[in-house]
């Protein structure tokens, strides 16, 4: 009965020196006991990797320009296919950076304190009167208020359309949607995302995402026009206590037929909410309403 | 097929349909060319009801019908089968460790120990096992907590809490039902002074464990992506899954064995 079956490529983390996992790998470890296997685990920690959170915050290689490093409070780098998660304070400051020009970070908000208000995409297009993410338009939810805005857009190809991939769509395009596998649907990733907040599958809404554009053709075309290139960042302010889910996925429209897609750095930092002697409060009639609704909510919470 | 990964360069995987994707995403680790591999066979006799292989690192789940018995064969040797158990029509009654320890009086699993549920009800039975102990107390690996176990560089790694979550969501099942979990070929010691840990195993390609369903059980399944541990032998490996109707045997007579094996459990 023994045979020796084909095996599927390996790219374990980049944690073997050669290219394969060794035929002996068991030949690298001393486990054969409980005191040595603790001493082969412990003997890794403090490596570091292309993609992983940084803790403390503060001790982020990658720290945003300008950030004082005692306000951060999340630093991340997701890997591609990966995916993250994060209560955050009301008035943080998010900022997602694309170094590769490859990431793509689907984004779902949720208030962290009743998680039935969430993200809603329609209103977050109409109410703006605006297809297209920028900087001041506003991530609303489906109770009037503003989740987060955009405070700073280098990049200016976001979408609000496609949402994210789901296990079917990735299944016809790539043949594969595992969650563990080479093309894994932002839909199975914000499910798991989601489960270690207690949420499932019907409290998933459309999403939005940055980084991989798409404009809407005049007789109604989904154009992918994907990202502005390496080095660009979107910057979000948390206007009410935010549960962010994010995955990093190749964006559903990609053409490409590989799945590719880059490293996602995320960072977070202490901040105030957006002010009522800020211009961008009262910008709109629509966003001044919008903020008034958003405060009120917060300070009858005490917020 | 390249395996070296620099920057957003795309490397070749196998598809679950068949084909192949050229890919950006870190995806686990798998067996080594020429790992050998024994996909066994039933270890008790019937009619064949289900015959699943689950790939490496990737969840699996199904429903065992009482009296019907799982085989799983530790295909490639020392491969950590994490496993679930739940009441299939309700599921909030499941596995629970110490129900099925404090029963039996021992830490480890063998033939003959019965699958306690968090009620204190047998939801399954070994009846037959080739290695010297199973495993109870190790439970699964995840994201979160290999990043205290190995540091927060393997945080992007796959673990079995993933694949937990992942397949529960597919049976309406959460995070809230996820507890302490089997581990089937896994090797976790409780030494003299205490020491507890993941050990080499003690399995080999092959080897495998029989449990009969006591009644209707959702069977959940993580075939272990940990690379950091030997709980894998840092070589992950198929699973062979195998249910059979034991009072249902092939050409209509049951044979002595499997009626002494499995006696009274119609
Ligand atoms: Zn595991």
């Amino acid at each position: 009965m023994t045979t020796a079956e084909r095996p599927a490529a390996s790219a374990p983390h980049g944690r073997y020196p050669t290219e394969r996992v060794p035929a002996h790998a068991r030949d690298l470890h001393l486990t054969d006991s409980v005191r040595s296997a603790r001493d082969d685990a412990r003997a890794q920690g403090g490596q570091s990797g292309e993609w992983m959170p940084y803790l403390p915050a503060s001790g982020s290689p990658y720290r945003p320009p300008g950030v004082d490093p005692a306000a951060l409070v999340w630093a991340e780098t997701v890997a591609p296919g990966g995916y993250t998660h994060k209560a955050l304070a009301r008035g943080t400051r998010l900022r997602f950076d694309d170094p590769t020009g490859d990431a793509c970070a689907h984004l779902l908000l949720f208030n962290a304190l009743e998680p039935v208000e969430r993200l809603n995409v329609a209103d977050t297009l109409k109410i703006p009167w605006q297809a297209y993410l920028g900087e001041n338009h506003p991530l609303l939810s489906g109770d009037g208020r503003v989740l987060a805005v955009v405070s700073d857009d280098s990049s200016g190809r976001h979408d609000a359309f496609c949402g994210t991939s789901t296990d079917a769509w990735n299944e016809r395009k790539y043949g594969d949607a595992r969650p563990e596998g080479p093309a894994p649907s932002g839909r199975g990733l914000f499910l798991k995302a989601a489960a270690k907040h207690g949420l499932g599958r019907r409290d998933l809404p459309p999403g939005v995402s940055f980084f991989q554009g798409v404009r809407v053709g005049a007789d109604g075309t989904l154009g992918w026009r994907g990202s502005a290139g390496p080095g660009t960042h979107v910057e979000l302010v948390a206007e009410m206590p935010l549960l962010v889910l994010v995955a990093n996925v190749a964006h559903p429209l990609d053409p490409r037929p590989d799945y590719v897609v880059g490293p996602l750095r995320v960072h977070a930092w202490r901040g105030a909410p957006t002010g009522p002697d800020e211009p961008r409060f009262t910008a709109t009639p629509e966003l001044h309403r919008a903020y008034l609704n958003t405060v009120d909510y917060c300070e009858a919470r005490g917020l | 097929m390249a395996t070296t990964r620099t920057g957003n360069t795309p490397v070749t995987f196998p598809t679950a349909s068949g084909g192949t994707v050229a890919s950006t995403v870190p995806v686990g680790a798998v067996h080594a060319p020429g790992s050998p591999l024994d996909r066994g066979a039933s270890l008790v006799e019937g009619a064949v009801v289900l015959d699943d292989t689950v790939a490496p690192n990737a969840p699996w789940s199904a429903v065992v019908r009482r009296g019907h018995v799982l085989t799983i064969v530790d295909v490639g040797g020392n491969q950590s089968a994490d496993c679930l158990l739940y009441d299939a029509d309700d599921p909030e009654e499941r596995y629970s460790v110490p129900d099925t320890l404090a029963w039996q009086g021992n830490a480890y699993v063998r033939t003959g120990t019965v699958l306690r549920s968090n009620e204190g009800r047998a939801l399954m039975t070994v009846v037959a096992n080739e290695i010297d102990r199973q495993d109870t107390i190790g439970g699964a690996c995840g994201k979160e907590s290999n990043t205290l176990r190995y540091g927060h560089h393997v945080m992007f790694q796959h673990g079995c809490r993933e694949n937990f979550l992942a397949e529960a969501g597919r049976r309406g099942l959460g995070v809230r039902d996820l507890v302490s979990n089997l581990n089937w070929f896994m090797n976790v010691p409780v030494e003299a002074d205490g020491a507890l840990g993941i050990v080499d195993g003690m399995s080999a390609p092959g080897r495998r464990v029989a449990v009969r369903a006591d009644r209707d059980v959702l069977v959940l399944v993580s075939n272990c992506p940990q690379m950091n541990n030997p709980c894998n032998d840092f070589n992950p490996t198929p699973l062979r899954m195998l249910v059979v109707d034991p009072a249902a045997v092939a050409g209509g007579t049951r044979s002595a064995a499997a009626a002494g094996t499995l006696g009274g459990t119609a």
